[in-house]
């Protein structure tokens, strides 16, 4: 499985300490909530609603340089959208798995 | 010229990475950010500002109906992690730039300096006509001395013949003196992408899209397997 790096964060931070710090500092905040608020929509059978979330979790995972995992976001968004939720378990694999990285930076 | 510049995101790990990108920009000044369009429009209703970093997709209130309420929109770079929105983008003229996410600081200064040549050739904008020239719908080649106008959304591909392009579009072939590397840098990163050494395709018209190769009209397309991941972000998978 591939595993979430900050190559791209430290590439824009540069020198920037302070940049990086307040970076990691919002990621370790924001995510949580939307995985939290996925959980509830999904529990809530609202997909269309969790397909919104699934949009900003995906631009995580880029910016985390998860490629495959960003192409699997995709596709489950649209699924999402159509009221589908067939790759909720592939998924949640890859949301611990960054719950799981984040706990290490 | 130093520009106001303030941006729109609900999800603050963006608005830090746009903010980021701002302070490396010396000409910018990043005035404010906010999580909601509505919050903006507030603002806006107090202050102008010369550029908008906006992102398209917020829940209730896209960055399109955001457009589209603005009396006199100063320049906007859209921002995105999708890329199906840029064929709509190019239908409002406010939208000088569309970044798609995760944004490089080389793409952002590109964008950047879109705004300033877009801001430097209004003075002399004469009409609505002349102005949305500027704003990079089209390109013009040289051929025989005849500087003839292609619409970027008629360009269906290019390919690099020696010293020579040749330039497909959806009527005719175009042989000109220059490089690939040069038209790359003529050509919106929203609807062209390279995807081979020699070819690069105006993504817009792939047809369909085999292991090595995408079709475009009767075309055939080879993929580099370097540019293929790129190619695949890019496309609106289902």
């Amino acid at each position: 499985m591939e595993q979430p790096n900050l190559s791209y964060i430290k590439e824009l931070a540069g020198d920037d300490v302070a940049f990086m710090q307040k970076f990691i500092s919002i990621i370790k905040e924001e995510f949580p909530v939307e995985v939290k608020e996925y959980m509830r929509q999904l529990k809530n059978d609202q997909p269309r609603e969790a397909a919104q979330i699934v949009h900003k979790l995906k631009h995580k995972f880029n910016i985390l340089s998860l490629e495959r995992a960003y192409i699997l976001a995709v596709e489950y968004e649209e699924e999402l959208r159509l009221g589908r939720i067939e790759l909720h378990s592939k998924f949640i694999t890859i949301l611990k798995n960054i719950e799981t990285y984040l706990k290490t930076i | 010229m130093t520009m106001n510049c303030i941006i729109i995101d609900d999800e603050a790990a963006a608005r830090a990475i746009v903010a980021q990108l701002c302070s490396k920009i010396p000409e910018l000044d990043l005035i404010d950010e906010f999580s909601s369009a509505i919050e903006a429009i507030k603002f806006l209703n107090q202050q102008t500002v010369d550029v908008i970093f906006l992102d398209i997709h917020m829940p209730g209130f896209s960055g399109f109906d955001f457009v589209q309420t603005l009396k006199n929109p100063p320049k906007i770079i859209l921002t995105t992690s999708d890329t199906n929105f840029a064929i709509a983008a190019y239908e409002y003229e406010s939208i000088v730039d569309y970044l798609v996410k995760p944004i490089t600081l080389e793409r952002f200064e590109k964008a950047i300096q879109k705004v300033k040549n877009t801001l430097a050739q209004q003075p002399k904008t004469l009409n609505k006509e002349d102005a949305t020239s500027g704003m990079g719908k089209e390109l013009y080649i040289n051929i025989d001395r005849r500087l003839i106008k292609l619409k970027f959304n008629e360009i269906l591909l290019i390919e690099a013949k020696g010293d020579y392009i040749e330039v497909k579009t959806e009527k005719q072939l175009y042989r000109v003196h220059s490089t690939l590397k040069k038209i790359k840098e003529k050509l919106p990163e929203e609807i062209f992408l390279q995807i081979h050494r020699s070819f690069i395709i105006n993504f817009t018209k792939i047809i369909d899209i085999e292991d090595n190769s995408v079709l475009i009209e009767k075309n055939v397309v080879p993929i580099s397997r370097s540019n293929r991941p790129e190619l695949m972000r890019r496309l609106n998978l289902l």
